[in-house]
């Protein structure tokens, strides 16, 4: 009796695991077919390479895929060695005391401070007192702030991960700690690092809150010409065409289109990461 | 006849944080010798041996008083580069740790960070350092291979020729054979031997026969003390202590 009881837990438990499993799938399939069935309709050359005209009801999103690709550029060119810096000070040079388990917790919660305050912050710190006006670089630094905790983060796990026995092995043969860290302990934590800091990036490119107030605009009819331009993002652009736009059933397509383009952005970037540790991977002789 | 004292522990006490886990240690290691630290687990002869090349120092809650000398100078003067402490006192870990790159580059990576540049003198080192280590015959033939697939025996000798090819004058062991098969232990041995004309050598070890059949000196530790240091022949036929005579007679530990 007592092990029937048992089992019956067992089943009961196991399936409910597995329910879950496939309502979070479920949900995915749903928002991936939604928006590919009423998005792929619209997606052609000229959509992907020309700007939208007619009071943008018609043409293609081409200059919020190259804002949203230069602000991304900009957001990597700060966060990445910025974070993976400060990784590397957190997790190799700094004594595991009071401050840095504060600093460490910080830098957590930062991950968690909404998109919009950071969007807030950017407007202050970068188009008013460092008069970078709203622009790429506004914008770009912004997501850099906001993508610096998931960069360190994902560092410092991925350095964690490298045996202690790579370092000491080092340090024994008269290594400095430097040359420990950059010959033996980096190369084996670089997929890692690249894997978590691609992830970072690809929520950067979707982020519209932040980029909001600090350089992405409605429509701009030429494409930007330089870092201090105003211009157009693939999210933001998504936004004005699902709830700003003065025809908005008219230009759904196009809102659809740019939200597919969106996501198969992110997927790629996804992707890169994981062809990218999977070579990395290869190379480094059959670590982790 | 009285050989030299290559290093000294004097008054050594040492502390992880509020704990003390050795007390007053006195301890010689002649030069071209065998010195053998023995003692059941957690009795801090790991610990001592770490303090040889400053790899304590990698804890940041460790606190040492006495000294270390190594030829008479002492080894934890504010003046003196851990680096080139690590580079003169070697050492090979109870795990053998190859970097996971080829059993070449293994061997090169201690010279390479110690500022060789000649590819020539790194070639011959190689060689060199792998026939001390008696792998030489084992490898010849894949020296670009990954070091990760050879046997553990044979990793653990390709440490030993790490170590040995930035020419350290001092050899420390942490428990080298504790993760080895019987016969591969057997070689490590057998290379200590060899290696003891050229280098003096110290070996921690929890296996009391391998003190026995590999050292000149044993020094039995027992809850962060050293309890006795003799020759080894004494330690093991005549020891003075107690607790010395209850560890290797296998009483305890």
């Amino acid at each position: 009796m007592r092990l029937k009881i048992k089992r019956i837990k067992e089943v009961m438990g196991f399936n409910t695991l597995r329910l879950c499993m496939l309502v979070v799938v479920m949900i995915l399939a749903v928002i991936f077919y939604d928006i590919f069935s009423k998005g792929a309709g619209i997606i052609s050359w000229e959509f992907l390479t020309k700007p939208p005209v007619d009071g943008m009801t018609k043409g293609g999103i081409f200059p919020a895929i190259l804002g949203t690709f230069f602000v991304t550029a900009i957001t990597a060119i700060l966060a990445v060695p910025l974070g993976m810096g400060c990784a590397i000070y957190l997790n190799e040079y700094a004594r595991d005391n009071g401050l840095t388990r504060f600093i460490r917790l910080s830098i957590r919660n930062l991950s968690g401070v909404p998109s919009i305050v950071y969007g807030l912050f950017g407007v202050t710190l970068f188009v008013d007192m460092c008069h970078f006006g709203t622009s790429i670089l506004s914008a770009g630094a912004t997501l850099g702030l906001m993508t610096l905790p998931l960069t360190i983060t994902a560092s410092e796990e991925a350095l964690k991960t490298v045996p202690r026995s790579y370092r000491e092995g080092a340090l024994a043969l008269g290594a400095t700690k430097w040359q420990s860290i950059r010959t033996n302990v980096l190369p084996f934590a670089i997929p890692g690092i690249l894997t978590g800091t691609i992830l970072g990036l690809s929520r950067a490119a979707g982020e519209t809150a932040p980029i909001l107030f600090t350089g992405a605009a409605f429509f701009l009819p030429d494409i930007p010409n330089s870092i201090f331009s105003q211009f157009m993002a693939l999210p933001y652009h998504l936004y004005i065409m699902s709830t700003q736009h003065h025809n908005i059933s008219l230009v759904r397509p196009i809102a659809y289109g740019t939200a597919l383009v969106l996501i198969a952005l992110v997927f790629l970037m996804n992707l890169v990461a994981v062809i990218i540790r999977y070579r990395l991977r290869k190379r480094g002789m059959a670590h982790g | 006849m009285d050989k030299k004292i290559r290093m000294k522990a004097k008054d050594v006490d040492f502390y992880y944080g509020p704990v003390q886990v050795l007390k007053r240690i006195d301890l010689d290691i002649f030069e071209n010798n065998v010195t053998a630290i023995i003692g059941p687990s957690g009795c801090g002869k790991s610990t001592f041996i770490r303090l040889l090349n400053r790899m304590h120092e990698l804890v940041s809650n460790a606190r040492l008083e006495g000294s270390i000398t190594l030829d008479g100078k002492d080894i934890m003067a504010p003046e003196v580069d851990p680096v080139e402490i690590r580079r003169k006192v070697g050492m090979v870990f109870q795990k053998p740790n190859p970097f996971p790159k080829s059993i070449y580059e293994n061997i090169a990576y201690g010279l390479e960070v110690n500022g060789v540049r000649d590819r020539d003198f790194i070639e011959q080192k190689v060689v060199e350092s792998l026939k001390k280590s008696a792998l030489w015959e084992e490898v010849k033939t894949r020296l670009h291979e990954s070091a990760l697939r050879l046997s553990g025996g044979q990793q653990q000798r390709l440490c030993i020729a790490r170590c040995l090819a930035i020419e350290p004058e001092v050899v420390l062991f942490d428990e080298p054979c504790a993760s080895l098969d019987p016969i591969s232990t057997h070689k490590v041995e057998a290379l200590i031997l060899e290696l003891k004309k050229d280098y003096t050598i110290v070996i921690v070890t929890h296996n009391m026969q391998q003190a026995a059949r590999v050292s000149d000196h044993t020094g039995f530790f027992y809850m962060g003390e050293l309890v006795e240091f003799d020759k080894t022949e004494v330690i093991f036929t005549r020891p003075r202590d107690k607790r010395t005579e209850d560890y290797i007679t296998g009483r305890f530990g």
